[in-house]
């Protein structure tokens, strides 16, 4: 096949599976709280309320696309794609299964993490072109949070380099082969999953838009599509980061009798469930307990465990 | 000042008070029935139990009874001891065994005294397992609904009835507990006070029939500080409205003015602004009901523009029972020089002299509080039960006032009602009816003398002349008129505080110059004397004091040509002047252009018709006989096109392109105008209390906080609420929003407090019990009378009028359901008021009582049934002043008798 | 931290509870017969309204959605005129209900009245009159009120005496 040809394929089938399941997280999300709260959730719509994703599409579809005349326009409308584009260019160097990956950067975990950096833009620039005073503060509470965590979602990572010896995604995987990094990088697997959490501000990390204080947040004054946009990023987001807790520490597709891929959906989809867990379970906390945790607690921990790693392939290797 | 005290607390308060009274008065709640703040106390219900104790060391205590025992300095008492409390809860709860199961069908519930006390007392479980004593009603007229079986024998109202305000026909009967409050068989009750049984009643014995017929609950009212339209004392009233209809009238306290009470004219002749009679819309070429073409406002004002198109040509004819805003209104619009009063003849030359007295003379107009506390009093020539009903009640008064300073000997207190009358029944107060026809107030007069008007402005004079024979020429009179004179000039000399009666009734300026004579001679001699002028409409005094033109002139002007348009406001013309004279004038002019609320003879007439607001749907000042100016403020927003008098014309101003008028569209800057124009009415200027809460918008509701219905009594419209209409004339909303607890005296919507749903909440509105509104009166005086010395007497006139043979001299009789324009729109009143009829005494009666008889008044031949009238002066006849099929009569007059008639076909 | 954890389990372990919710337009609810519904006017067990037009709902209602007017039949009986709430602002407090003196107000296990126009959730007397006597079958207010009504006299209620002869002045 030629190669262009079968790049072409992957990445529209990535881009479609990816949209796809980050819509139906709309419906998965909401069954999944109903269940942990003893309702049913969206049961109407097509078997098991499964259509309500697409009612719900149809009706942000037809909603009046509303730019407040207050708003700074280009921006305004700009803002919510930058989101969604940073997201999904981070899928590119997903590796979804062996030799199935859009590109297989050979620093493919610093694209990632450049990636996330630059989601901060579609949010901040959001909230400011809101020229609203909630929208604002969430955008401020959001660039700050993501800033912070940031930098040690990054250095939870370098263990993993240092344990994989490469950049390269699929080399990460590959390197997993005889143990998931999960056992001997388990400070970097907590360390990572609480700043994805902070990353892809979900509960219990969405201060940015924590509607009891701020209406909601950076995206107060978005309506329509461009709302769904903020909302969809979210979610794929969500699918990103699980995404790349299974390639960093729970083996990527490896796994036995299954098919690769089916592996990797199969673990993706424990650490989505795992994210709305932790939606219907815990409160949200104050923002400055937020930022301390995050510079007092998880930014130590995090070198202790690059030191003790590095020292550790240092000693053995 | 003593000093007493309350649960072991010192409290300064003024003397001579009973223990009731000091402590209501200092804002306790004390439950009682059979006191009341004007009947005193007689200590029959035992409700008002505390225990007084001797001394600080006391700590037993006896029960005593608070509206029976005088709060003398040092006295201790316990409101709130449990042995007092039981008492009263026992008390309550005898009270309570044979009151039926009523309240949600009763129309006192929710205003009832029983209700709050019971409350109050914390009797709330009936124990008594036996059967309820029953009672059969009885029919008592128009007014007043019975219901017996809810009495609980407290007495007052025979007590208000018979005691205060002289009414025979209602007593309590039977005996034992079988005691009936009522008639000795059903008719109607025939005091002019019956209607304030409503209000005196505790509970719901006796209850408005009026407001039965579209019964609203209080709360549900929507209330406003009103005064009373139908005479010219005044009264202040609080009507209710719901629905866009107006329920009710009650009174509002007012301490120099009508106090707690009304007469049933001002409670019941309401119903006028609900009558079928509105015009409600623009008319053209009005004729009857059925030919007026309705039209929309602006055609309307388009026609009127085009009316008074030559202002040279236009005269305006005002109203005396229009807004004092209204008459200035119509004044600015036709000028000063074509404003004419719209009085009729005697009555525009009476209140002249009447306003001149009152801003000359050095004696002050007597308040209606001043003339209960007379020791002397003269009424000359006025039938004052009829023409000014509420000063009749507080002439009554006087033989309590008089007993008061006897029993002081005795010290009796003067609160001690029962110990009082006691005495007071064997005396007469030195009351002197002298008046043209036998009156209601006859009965508690010491003398009383009937004559002819002549003859009474000569007992006038030769009173003058017993009084200082030095100053005042005796006038022919005979033996028992001069030792009549006598005796009066001398009780008017003993007297401190002498008061001299006298008003419009008969139609005879010189009347109230003899009055003015006695009033100002006494001043001068140092009592404190005072003059009452009974004035016939609410706002005569204010329209005569504007100035204008007569009505005769008015009539010349058209005649002549000078004028051939005319406006009138709000006046009947009928009512004024001969209907020929009345006739041709309408006949004449060009345009009429007629702003009223009501259907009249001279409405019919007019060309253009613009429907006014009546006093219920409308802000604006009334001036009172005394001179006061008070406030009425709407109750309710006018509907559709109806406007407030002096909204119409300052729209006419506007179409008729007059400068000024614009600013006109708030009261606030009409009166501003007003004032400045007429410096006389400068108190005017400052009516408007300000209330001293914040509140929305400077405002206060005119709905209870209680009100209901707010998003249902339109829903069947529409199921969105409109928007409450704004009022920019008054500092009150057509809302409930906003907080009324303690508004200032002249913006009382409704007596509440908690804990108190009935009128008797009153007390927390008082500065002391029965004493002046907190924040004081409302309404101010327009003359003080000017300290001068220099007095110059008006002498008598010579105006003998002898009738010629078979000929007799008429007299306006006046009748308090009748002759009244507006009042007799109320079913009730016209039920009440005499069918016309020619009163003769029957020395001189051609045919027999109830006969009709043929006769000839002012070239007029009617037919009218005799009344054979014992006590009416040789050769005068009288006939009911105002009644329908009665006409005008131009005094002095005199009537004709052409024999036995028969009704024409 | 550990509670937290804790808290997660706690979650988890709703998976496998049963969901609260009743499918409703399928499955009914049951409801008491107290539940607090659509409001009626029920009718005395003679078949006459029970409502005596006292305002005492409408001074309860604390979103004043209940409007009437009273008005007497020829023989002393009181009755609404005119008697709407206006569902739209209902809030189905039962306060009416509490404060009837005569059991007349109800408020009835339905609340199936959802319109499309709200115009049509303004319900007058002809809507909320029902032909039964509701909860209360025996209760009749004029049984034991003093007023004289159309067959029942002065001393006719219940634990009355007969009316008093003030003609007499025996004891």
């Amino acid at each position: 096949m030629n190669p262009i040809l079968r790049q072409i394929i992957i990445i529209v089938v990535v881009m479609a599976a990816v949209l796809t399941a980050s819509a139906g997280l709309i419906w998965l999300e909401r069954r999944l709280l109903a269940l942990w709260q003893d309702r049913r959730g969206p049961n109407r719509v097509g078997p098991f309320g499964l259509m309500q994703v697409t009612a719900d599409m149809i009706k942000i579809f037809f909603k009046e696309d509303w730019i407040p005349p207050f708003a700074d326009r280009p921006v305004f409308v700009i803002a919510p794609a930058l989101l969604v584009v940073t997201v999904l260019m981070s899928f590119a160097v997903v590796p979804f299964a062996p030799g199935f990956v859009v590109s297989d950067l050979n620093v493919g975990l610093l694209f990632f993490l450049a990636m996330t950096a630059l989601g901060v833009y579609g949010i901040a620039l959001g909230g400011w072109s809101s020229n609203n005073k909630y929208a604002l503060l969430g955008a401020i509470r959001a660039t700050a949070q993501m800033l912070s965590y940031e930098v040690f979602m990054g250095l939870a990572l370098m263990g993993v380099v240092i344990l994989a010896g490469s950049f390269n995604l699929s080399d990460i995987v590959e390197a997993q082969k005889n143990l998931w990094f999960c056992i001997p990088q388990f400070p970097g697997l907590v360390i990572f999953i609480i700043a994805g959490f902070a990353e892809t501000h979900r509960l219990p990390f969405d201060l940015p838009e924590a509607e009891s204080e701020l209406v909601a947040g950076f995206h107060s004054e978005y309506s329509g599509i461009k709302f769904g946009l903020f909302f969809v990023g979210e979610y794929l987001g969500v699918t990103l980061i699980s995404a790349m807790i299974v390639i960093f520490f729970f083996g990527g597709w490896l796994g036995p009798f299954l098919p690769p891929i089916l592996w990797f959906v199969i673990k993706t989809f424990v650490f989505i469930c795992g994210f709305i867990l932790l939606r219907a379970s815990l409160p949200r906390p104050r923002y400055d307990q937020l930022m301390s945790f995050a510079w007092k607690v998880l930014l130590p921990l995090a070198l202790l465990n690059l030191i003790i790693t590095g020292g550790i392939v240092l000693a053995v290797g | 000042m003593v000093t007493i005290y309350i649960e072991g607390k010192a409290y300064k308060i003024k003397q001579g008070q009973n223990l009731l009274q000091a402590c209501l008065g200092l804002g306790f709640d004390l439950p009682y029935f059979c006191w009341h703040p004007a009947l005193g106390s007689v200590g029959a219900c035992r409700q008002c139990a505390v225990k007084r104790f001797k001394d600080e060391n006391d700590t037993r205590g006896e029960i005593v009874m608070a509206c029976m025992t005088p709060a003398d300095d040092g006295t201790r008492i316990s409101i709130n001891d449990p042995e007092a409390v039981q008492f009263r809860a026992s008390v309550i709860e005898w009270l309570m065994i044979n009151h039926p199961h009523d309240c949600p069908v009763c129309d006192e519930g929710g205003e009832c005294h029983l209700q709050d006390m019971t409350v109050m007392t914390g009797h709330n479980y009936r124990h008594s397992r036996f059967p309820k004593r029953t009672h059969r009603n009885q029919d008592l007229g128009p007014f007043i609904n019975h219901e017996m079986n809810r009495c609980i024998q407290c007495y007052r109202c025979v007590r208000f009835y018979r005691d205060y305000a002289g009414g025979s026909d209602l007593n309590a009967l039977a005996s034992h507990d079988h005691v009936y409050f009522g008639r000795f068989q059903s008719g109607p009750l025939e005091s002019e006070f019956s209607g304030n049984l409503v209000e005196i009643c505790p509970t719901g014995v006796f209850t408005d029939k009026s407001l039965k017929s579209h019964f609203t609950r209080k709360w549900d009212l929507q209330t406003a500080p009103s005064v009373c339209v139908h005479c010219g004392l005044g009264c202040n009233t609080i009507p209710g409205e719901r629905y866009d209809e107006l329920r009710r009238i009650r009174n509002r306290y007012h301490h120099q003015v009508n106090g707690y009470f009304l007469c049933d004219r001002g409670r019941y002749g309401y119903e006028f602004v609900n009558s079928t009679q509105r015009i409600r819309h623009p008319l053209r070429q009005a004729g009857s009901r059925e030919e007026a073409k309705l039209m929309m406002e602006t055609e309307a004002l388009e026609l009127a523009a085009a009316m008074l198109a030559d202002p040279g040509k236009v005269i305006g004819i005002g109203s005396p029972r229009a807004f004092l805003e209204s008459n200035f209104a119509l004044r600015a619009l036709v000028g000063p020089e074509r404003f004419h009063a719209g009085l009729s003849d005697s009555d525009f030359k009476c209140l002249g002299t009447g306003c001149n007295i009152l801003q000359r003379g050095p004696v002050p107009a007597a308040t209606l509080q001043g003339v209960a506390l007379a020791d002397a009093a003269f009424v000359l020539g006025e039938d004052v039960t009829q023409t000014a009903p509420l000063m009749a009640l507080n002439l009554r008064q006087m033989r309590y006032g008089k007993s008061v300073r006897i029993v002081s000997d005795f010290q009796v207190p003067e609160w001690h009602d029962a110990g009082v009358r006691e005495i007071g029944q064997l005396q007469s107060p030195a009351l002197f009816n002298a008046t043209p026809y036998p009156t209601r107030l006859d009965d508690e007069a010491m003398r009383t003398v009937y004559a002819a008007p002549h003859d009474l402005v000569r007992l006038g004079f030769a009173v003058l002349a017993a009084l200082d024979a030095s100053v005042f020429p005796m006038p022919d009179v005979n033996d028992a008129m001069q030792a009549l004179a006598n005796e009066i000039a001398q009780a008017l000399l003993k007297a401190e505080r002498p008061l001299l009666v006298a008003g419009t009734g008969c139609g005879n300026p010189a009347l109230i110059e003899a009055a003015a004579n006695m009033a100002w001679y006494l001043g001068r001699k140092g009592s404190a004397a005072a003059f009452a002028l009974c004035v016939p409409e609410c706002n005569s005094l204010g329209l005569r004091l504007m100035g204008g033109l007569d009505l005769n002139s008015a009539f010349q002007a058209i005649d002549e040509g000078r004028a051939d348009t005319v406006v009138i406001l709000e006046n009947d013309l009928y009512r004024r002047a001969d209907a020929q004279a009345v006739d041709a004038m309408l006949q004449k002019a060009r345009n009429i252009i007629v702003i009223d609320h009501q259907q009249t003879a001279t409405s019919e007439k007019a060309h253009l018709v613009l429907p006014a607001a009546t006093f219920a749907e409308a802000t604006g000042t009334l001036i009172n006989n005394e001179g006061r100016a008070q406030r009425g403020y709407a109750v309710m927003p006018p509907k559709g096109a109806v406007r407030a008098g002096w909204r119409w014309l300052q729209m006419l101003m506007k179409a008729a392109g007059h400068a000024g008028a614009s600013s006109w569209l708030r009261l606030e800057n009409l009166t501003a105008d007003l004032v400045k124009d007429m410096p006389v009415f400068q108190p005017v200027a400052g009516l408007d209390p300000k209330p001293a809460m914040p509140t929305p918008g400077g405002k206060l509701p005119r709905q209870s906080h209680r009100y209901t219905g707010r998003t249902a009594m339109h829903a069947d419209i529409d199921v969105s609420e409109p928007k409450p209409p704004a009022d920019e004339d008054a500092p009150l909303a057509f809302s409930m929003e906003g907080y009324d607890g303690r508004p200032p005296a002249g913006l009382i919507s409704r007596v509440w407090a908690p804990g108190w749903n009935s009128e008797q909440s009153l007390n927390k509105f008082q500065s002391e019990i029965g004493g002046p509104l907190r924040g004081g009166d409302p309404g101010r005086r327009l003359i003080e009378p000017p300290a001068s010395d220099d007095i110059r007497y008006f002498a008598m006139p010579e105006q003998e009028i002898l009738p010629g043979a078979d000929e007799y001299l008429l007299v306006p009789i006046h009748h308090i359901f009748g002759s009244e324009e507006l009042s007799m729109a109320s079913p009730g009143v016209a039920r009440q008021a005499p069918q016309p009829y020619l009163a003769l005494r029957p020395e001189d009666a051609p045919v027999g009582d109830g006969e009709q008889v043929r006769l000839l008044v002012s070239g007029k031949s009617l037919v009218l049934p005799l009344k054979l009238l014992p006590g009416m002066p040789e050769r005068t006849a009288g006939l009911p002043d105002g009644l329908p099929g009665v006409p005008k009569m131009v005094l002095p007059a005199v009537v004709k008798i052409l024999g036995k008639g028969s009704i024409e076909k | 931290m550990l509670s937290n954890i804790r808290t997660i389990w706690e979650i988890l372990r709703h998976s496998f509870r049963r969901p609260e919710t009743i499918q409703y337009p399928e499955q009914k609810p049951y409801l008491a017969p107290r539940f607090r519904g659509r409001i009626i006017l029920s009718r005395d067990p003679d078949g006459e309204e029970r409502c005596v037009a006292c305002y005492l709902c409408a001074a309860a209602c604390p979103v004043d959605c209940i409007a009437l007017q009273a008005t007497e039949d020829g023989y002393g009986r009181r009755y609404p005129a005119f008697f709407r709430i206006n569902f739209s602002r209902c809030i189905l407090c039962g306060f009416c209900e509490e404060a009837c003196p005569t059991l007349a107000i109800q408020l009835t296990p339905d609340y199936e009245m959802c319109e499309y126009d709200r115009q049509n959730l303004v319900y007058e007397k002809e809507d909320l009159l029902i032909s039964g006597p509701g909860k209360y079958p025996d209760y009749n207010f004029y049984r034991v009120a003093g007023l004289a009504i159309a067959g029942k006299d002065k001393g006719e209620a219940e634990n009355e005496s007969e009316p008093v002869d003030t003609h007499t002045l025996l004891p």
